[in-house]
This record gives structure tokens, sequence and C-alpha cells, in this order.
């Protein structure tokens, strides 16, 4: 089990360093942050200021080198723009899309899971088909325009909610809905054929020959195999908390990371950017080794198949 | 005599994982460990054993369809390479498979007369008229009337589809056909029809078997000689009369002893305890001498070697089953 | 006189195939008297399993059945899905072909084993373990108390066979239906599991269905056998009088058609043609299209399951009057 852990967290650290370096090199090829910030008709002389400023003349390896050197020593560089220090700018976005994004969470695992286990047990009826097609709309309809849609019922026609802005609880209430919507249809579909899946199985069978009532068998037996795959999207979801926002909070104008993370890139403000990326990747990797962790617990065949031998097929 | 195929000293090793988790050392599985036969031209050599003894693995690496890691192989008087040269392409043309699972060895998109020419079209044998004037003759010789030419394989029963692929693999006009478990998937009333139809398929083509299967019944009916294979190894070879009525290796009489049949009902069997161990921890010694009711000290100690006995059988067993019938005919 | 264990009276079975109803069990009628060990024979197809997945109400909710299945003289079908439950396992124990996959891979063995312990005997939980362990070691399981706590994927196919049949014993049935329980299984492991059963049985005094295609298994651990064509018994008789000598020509067929390790060598005469699909069965007999036997009345009329003979039963026009019972082999 501690092989096990140890290789799925030195598969994290590689992750972040592979998405860091990409990131990083990605967007010092794509536009000069000195015109960028500047503006192409400054004066050549405060171009090249900017540039010395913030060691934009050195070779790219060598900036990338240095990047990683602050980085070990926990410095994330300051932005371009105002000259904050680059993690302070993020870290005070990040409870503002929480406020949306785990409320948001909870009703995804909420109605999707329970949607998706009663679509599979219900199959084929009424119930199935209408959970199905509110999925498959959710699933289809992409989340600006179903935020959109939202805002132009509830705060333009009816002028129940506010349409955009962050003054008040009132305001999170549209984006929230709207995340949670989308995510809910993603949960219950794949709930709904997880445990299709695993009704399906022999063991299944075993239960209700043992003598268990159909409710126990569900419990006791489909639960805890159809958690399996959907925790795989289920830690995905989690891992999305901090940065799976970035268009709600466009179409709400909800001041959280990833509106941040839009106006930055929009102003090449490299070092912004790259912390984004930096606390996205950590908590998305994050997320995923703990799954992989839970799976550990939850699957006992991972855990004991480690090098197992493949005996099929003589 | 000279044979067919000649196979000698066959060795497939692989390198797994072992336990102790990514840090485990690698541990060698010996999936087949020194297999050595012959099959004359038109004879059946049947292998059995029990899964994961290796029998399915040596005939992968009989028709190189498998890199083999030591030995020889011969086939019709020429060397078969461990590498897929022009050569290895041309002497593959004559050595064709027949797997258990019809359905998945045809493909669903392609109607049964397409399926039985495609091997002749690869090949660029004949014209397309010539081609279809053999695929139709060698469908009559499996039993398949030409109103089956135009249809899918899901149309076919599982018998009509084994047809189907022993008139794709007879096509090429083979010197020899692998069977790895052809009639396994069939039912009872039509496994006798395909048996048969292998029987005459033979003597009509004058073909050579190396027919694989877990069922003694079956190999009983269609083999010249059988092989009983254990953890990678042959235990016993020799007629399939004498190896069945009279097995000379505790191995092969326990296999035998434990075959149900409406013959034997009702008697007591000498049931060997345990399962097989894993091809990769084979105990020192005999491989079988945890299972043996005849083990003794040597047979911990010194793994006994393939050699004939009186009647011209072969066995690897240190204290061999002599002229003591395991069980008489009924 | 006391009733029969189960009774299976006029049993039928429809599945729903593309929007027609396609007929599996066409009044199948049988009955098992308590600590007899019957086998149901049959090829794929033939409603061998269907049979008792339908007595037991383990079909799918869209299966259509009809019938009467009587467990102790009392009529069972009516019972609702949750009132079934207290008859399986604790009357009635099933096991099943791939014993592997009929394990739950998330929980211990000891666990699967406790968990019917508790249902049918009220044991708490130290003491549910404590007869999982004596059940693990009652189908000598070796080293039980280390076994207890591995999964099932830890486990051969031969070891799983085993913890299934501890699974049936836990709720000390009065029947074990088996299903197929070898045919996964190697040579070897299979007379293992076949001699548990027998052993099993011996000692509890349980009666046993075994359900299998392989003549030679059933041959092998059964009293009495009750061959399936098409959905239908065509002959049922004691085993012996079976195999000595089949009355139905589809037995005889079946019987002819099979290799033997002993006796003489001989050519198998195979029985021609395919087993005919259930939604497009032959009119009259379903066999009388491949049997050697069948006669112009063999396609208008399907002939009855009836008595020819003390304790045997022949759904067959050419096996009867009980003169004529020498057909031509």
């Amino acid at each position: 089990m501690l092989g096990y852990i140890a290789s799925r967290a030195f598969r994290a650290l590689v992750t972040i360093l592979l998405v860091l370096t990409f990131a990083f090199f990605i967007l010092n090829a794509t536009g000069d942050p000195a015109i960028l910030i500047l503006s192409a008709d400054a004066p050549p002389e405060a171009i090249a200021a900017f540039r010395e400023e913030w060691g934009l003349n050195a070779p790219l390896w060598k900036q990338y080198l240095g990047y990683l050197w602050n980085l070990a020593h926990g410095e994330l560089g300051r932005s371009m723009r105002d000259g904050r220090d680059a993690w302070a700018v993020v870290s005070e976005r990040i409870p503002v899309t929480l406020a949306i994004t785990i409320p948001a969470l909870i009703i995804k695992l909420v109605i999707g899971i329970s949607a998706g286990i009663i679509a599979a047990l219900w199959r084929d009826t009424w119930i199935d088909r209408l959970v199905m097609a509110f999925s498959v709309t959710g699933y289809t309809v992409p989340s600006f325009v179903l935020g959109l849609g939202l805002m132009l019922v509830f705060a333009v026609q009816l002028g129940w909610l506010p349409a955009a802005g962050a003054d008040s609880w009132r305001h999170a209430i549209l984006p929230i809905v709207t995340l949670g919507v989308a995510g809910a249809a993603v949960l219950a579909r794949f709930t709904r054929s997880a445990m299709l899946e695993v009704l399906g199985q022999p063991f299944i069978r075993t239960g209700l020959a043992k003598g268990l009532v159909w409710r126990a068998v569900v419990i006791g037996h489909a639960f805890p195999n159809a958690a399996i795959p959907t925790l795989t999207i289920a830690g995905f979801m989690i891992g999305s908390l901090v940065a799976g926002a970035v268009v709600v909070e466009s179409v709400f104008a909800w001041p959280g990371v990833g509106r941040l993370l839009v106006s930055a890139v929009g102003n090449r403000d490299l070092m912004v950017v790259q912390a984004i990326l930096l606390l996205v990747t950590v908590t998305m990797v994050s997320a995923n080794l703990i799954v992989d962790i839970v799976y550990g617990f939850v699957d006992p065949r991972l855990r004991t198949a480690r090098g197992g031998l493949a005996r099929g097929g003589t | 005599m000279s044979a067919l195929l000649e196979v000698e000293g066959l060795v497939k090793h692989y390198l797994v994982r072992g336990g102790g988790g990514l840090f485990g050392a690698p541990v060698v599985l010996k999936a087949v460990d020194g297999v050595s036969f012959s099959i004359p031209a038109g004879r059946t050599l049947g292998l059995v054993g029990e899964s994961g003894c290796g029998k399915s693995t040596t005939a992968r690496l009989v028709l190189g369809t498998l890199a083999r890691d030591d030995g020889k192989v011969v086939f019709d008087g020429e060397p078969v390479g461990a590498v897929r040269d022009a050569r290895w392409r041309a002497q593959r043309r004559t050595m064709q498979m027949v797997y258990q699972d019809p359905l998945s060895a045809l493909d669903r998109r392609l109607t049964v007369g397409k399926q039985v020419m495609e091997p002749a079209l690869i090949h660029g044998l004949g014209t397309a008229a010539e081609r279809r004037q053999k695929a139709l003759s060698i469908m009559d010789a499996v039993g398949l009337s030409s109103r089956f030419f135009d249809r899918y394989p899901h149309e076919l029963s599982g018998g009509q589809r084994q047809r189907v692929v022993l008139a794709r693999a007879l096509i090429l006009s083979p010197k020899l056909l692998v069977c790895d478990e052809p009639i396994s998937a069939l039912d009872v009333s039509i496994q006798a029809q395909v048996i048969n139809l292998l029987l005459d398929l033979q003597d009509q083509f004058s073909l050579t078997y190396l027919f694989i299967s877990h069922d003694l019944k079956v190999v009983r009916q269609v083999a010249h000689e059988v092989a009983v294979m254990y953890l990678g190894r042959i235990v016993e070879r020799g007629d399939p009369e004498a190896l069945f009525h009279a097995p000379a290796h505790p191995y092969t009489r326990a296999l035998v002893g434990a075959i149900p049949t409406p013959l034997t009902r009702g008697r007591a069997r000498a049931s060997l305890q345990g399962d097989p161990p894993s091809p990769i921890n084979t105990p020192p010694g005999c491989a079988f001498h945890p299972r043996c009711p005849r083990a003794e000290a040597r047979c911990r100690s010194e793994a006994p070697l393939l050699r004939p006995l009186d009647d011209g059988r072969f066995a690897a067993c240190h204290f061999p089953v002599l002229s003591t019938p395991a069980r008489e005919a009924a | 006189m006391t009733s029969p264990l189960v009774e299976l009276k006029d049993l039928t079975v429809d599945f729903p195939v593309g929007g027609n109803w396609v007929r599996a069990l066409h009044g199948v009628s049988l009955t098992i008297r308590r600590g007899e060990a019957l086998g149901l024979v049959g090829e794929s197809g033939s409603g061998k399993s269907v049979t008792w997945l339908a007595a037991t109400k383990l079909l799918p909710a869209k299966a259509r059945i009809a019938g009467e299945v009587l467990l102790d003289g009392r009529p069972i079908q009516g019972l609702t899905r949750d009132q079934m439950a207290g008859v399986r396992g604790k009357r009635v124990a099933l096991i099943f072909q791939d014993p592997t996959s009929s394990l739950n891979p998330v929980h211990r063995v000891g666990t699967q084993i406790a968990e019917a312990v508790r249902l049918h005997r009220g044991f708490d939980a130290a003491a549910a373990r404590a007869e999982a362990r004596r059940l693990l070691d009652r189908v000598h399981i070796p080293s039980a108390a280390r076994r207890i706590d591995d999964y099932p994927h830890e486990l051969s196919g031969g070891t799983n066979q085993r913890v299934m049949i501890a699974v049936a014993l836990a709720g000390e049935p009065d029947l074990l239906v088996a299903d197929e329980p070898t045919t996964a299984l190697d040579v070897t492991i299979q007379a293992q599991i076949l001699d548990l059963l027998a052993e099993m049985r011996r000692e509890t005094g349980m009666a046993l269905v075994l359900i299998s295609h392989d003549l030679g298994i059933v041959a092998d651990i059964t009293d009495r056998v009750a061959v399936m064509y098409a959905g239908r018994i065509v002959e049922e008789a004691p085993v012996d009088a079976l195999f000595d000598d089949p009355r139905h020509p589809y037995t005889q067929g079946l019987l002819a058609a099979l290799p033997d390790v002993g006796g003489p060598r001989r050519r198998l005469t195979a029985i021609h043609g395919q087993v005919p699909n259930p939604a497009a069965l032959p009119p009259g007999c379903s066999f009388a299209p491949r049997c050697p036997a069948a006669i112009a009345g063999c396609v208008t009329a399907i002939p009855s399951l009836d008595a020819v003979a003390a304790d045997r039963r022949t759904a067959c026009f050419r096996a009867r009057p009980a003169t004529s019972l020498e057909i031509a082999a």
C-alpha cells in the first residue's frame, strides 16, 4: 500500500512539473508581455526598461530555470501589472470562487448521484427516461448558454435575482445553480451506467440467491462496486473546485479565480497566470492522488493486484 | 519416417513483477520450459493439460506468432525462423490455426464467402473466379452448402461458424492445422459433428493436426499420439490407448481418473488435492511432487527427464506406474 | 404420504424479444424429493437454467412466468419478491457457473459467508464470523483462518466455488441448485468440487439439483436425470436406466455422440442439424427435424411427457407403448 501511494505521489509531481513547463513556454511563445502590458506604441525605452526590470532579455531557458529556482523557494513572482505579489493576487480570489463551487459541488453530488441511482434502479421506466432527458440536456447545453438562459429568465424576465456581480448571497444563486445543474447531469449519467453495469454482474444474483432482499443487495453489494467508477468523476469535480468556474464566473461577472485567469491571460500577466496554473494543477493532481488512494481502499483488487501474474491463456 | 513438424527444446519465459508492490523483484514465469515433440505427416498429436500448463503458448511458439526464447522448430524440412521474414510468411501459409471461439475469429461485417476467400486474396492466389470456385468447393468439403456464401456470421449457429473458420484455414491448402480447443465452445450435440468433420478433412486433404484441448475424451477421439503438459513441460507422451488405459505418470493418472463419464459413474475417484501451483514459483525437483501421491525424497530434489518406457511411451517420472491399468474398459 | 420437497407444475417462461414474446420454457413439470439428487441435462438454450431461475424468482422482472411452484406442497409463486427472499438461501440455495464473478469483488469471502449466516440464523457478528470459519473448514479450504479475510480475486476458481458452497450451506437449505458448478473449472478441480457436493449432500441430507450440459458430470453424482431439449423435458429416468437404456432418440443421440476415455475407440455418431431457435421452433416435436426415428405424426403433434415404465417418463411417440421400446440405435 505504501509503495502504491509513493508511486502515485511521484507521478503527481511529474505531472505538475510538466504542466508548469508547458505553460511557461506556451505563454512566452504567444506574445511579448512588455508590448501587451505597455501597448505597442509605448516608447521603446519604456519597453526596454520593462524588459530589463522583469528579466525578459535573458534567454528563455535562463528565465525558465530562474522561474523554477524561485518556485522551489516558494516565490511565485510579482504581477507584471501592478507589482503585487502574484500569490497574494490569486489567493484573495480563492474564497470568492469556493463560495460558489462548494455549494455547486454539493448539488452535483447529491442530485447527480441519487438521480443516477434512481434511473438505474427504475431502468426503462418513465422515471429513467425523465432523468436521462434532463441529464442529456444538462450535458449537451454549454454552461454559458445555460447561465445566460437562467439569467434571462430569473434576472431579466422575472427580476427575482440579480444578473451579475457579487454584492450579496443572492448574487451567488444563479452561478451555483448553473454549475450544479451541468455537473449533476454528468454525474447522473455516469452513476446510472456504473450502476447498470454492476447490477448485471453475477454477484448481484448471488446476493439474491443468498436470501437478501433487493434493497439489501443494492445497498450492500451494488453501491460499493458502483462507487468505484463514480469516484473518478467525483474526484475530477473536487479537483476543479478552484478553477472549474472560469466560464460561469465570466458570464455572471463573479470575481473569482476564473475571471482573474481570463484577464491575466489577456494581459499576458505571466506570473499571475502561472500562479493560477500552479494552483489549478496542484488541486487537480492532489484530487486525483486522493482518488487513487481512496481507490486502493475501496477496491481490494488494486491493492494486491500489483505485480499479479496474468495466468489466463495457457 | 520423416516428421512434418519437429519441435525441440521449446522455451518461453516471461519476466513478471513479483510480490511486494512496485519494488518487488522481477521473477521468471516459465510458460513453456523445454518442450519437444514431432508429428509425422498426416497424423495428429493431441496436447492436453489444464489451464496455465502452457499448451496454447506452445501452439503460438510453433506457429511463430510468439517469439520463442530457445528451441528449434522444423516444419517440412525447413527451420521455422524466430523472426517474421518473407520465408516465415511463406511457411505460415501452410500452417493454419483454428481457435476456440469461432465468432471472435470471424469478421462480423464480411459475408461467409468473402471470409473464406480472403486468405487466398491476401496471398494473391488465383483469379477472382478461381478463388470463388475454390471457396465453394472447400465450403462443400466442410459441409456448408453454397447458400451460406452470402450470409453473415451472426446468422449462423456455433457449429456452422466453426465450419467457416475451418474452410478459411483450408483454402490455402495448409499441411498443418493447429487447433486450439476447436470444439470447446460448441454444444454437445454439435461437438461430435465437428470432431467427425476434422477426421474426414484429415483423410481428404492429408492434413496434420496439432490438437490442443483440455478435454481428454475428445483428444482420444482424434489423436494418434498424446502429450500431457503440466506447468510448461510434457510429463507423458505416447499412444492414446496406452496412455489413457494405463497412465504411467501420476498426473496423467489423476487427469484420466478425474474425467466423469457415464461409463464410470459411481466409481470412486482418486482426487488430486489442491490447485496447480503457479508457473512462477515452480517447486524444485519434479513440479508435480507437492500433489503427487507417489512422491519420495528424490522427487523433491531432482527434476525427472522425459524418458522412454518399455512400451515406447515417454514419461517424466522417477517412479512411473508400470503395467497396472488404472481403469479397465467398462 | 408426505408431499415432495419441491414440485414444479407446468412452468412456462416467456421473454420479450423485439416486441414479441418468445417462449423459453414450454410447461416444465418436475418433482424433487427430499434428499435426492436430480440431474438436469441439456444444451444451451434448452431451458435447464431458466427453469430454476424462474422457480426461485431470479429471472429479470420483464420475464413472464406462469405455472405452479410448490414447496412442501404449498404454492410459492404468489409470494412477492421480498417474501421469496425468505425462501432463497434458507430453503433453496443456488450456486452458479463462474464462481469468481459470482462473489462480490470488494468484500472479503468471510464477510460474504457471514452475511448469509446472520441473515438465516440470526447470529451476531462474532458468532457469524466463527460460523463462517467453520464453514470454510467444512468445504475443505486449507488454512481457513487465513483465507477468511481474503478477497475473491486472491483465490483460485476452485476455492471460490468452495466459498460459494459455504455460502449456500450457511442457511442450512433443504435444496441446493448447482447451475453448471464446474464448467469454468479444470478437470481435476471439477472432480474435487463434485466430490465435495456429494459429500455435503451425504452429510446434510439436503436435496441437490445439478444442472449441466455434461452427461458425465450428471452421471457421476445424481440419482435421477431429466433431459431437456428446446424448453421441454424430453426424458426423465433413474440415472442407471437413463444411461443403460435411453428411450428418447435425443438422449440416445447425445450418448452416441459422446466420446469416452474407456472402451474401444469408435467413430462418434453425431446428431445432424442444429439446435432450433426458440423463436422459430419446428412444428410438432421440436426434435423431429433431427430425429432418425421421426415419423409423419411427429411433425403434427407435440408428444407429452408420459410414463413409459416405473419412475420413467418420455416425451416421444416412438417410445410408446412400453412394448416397442427398442429403437434401432
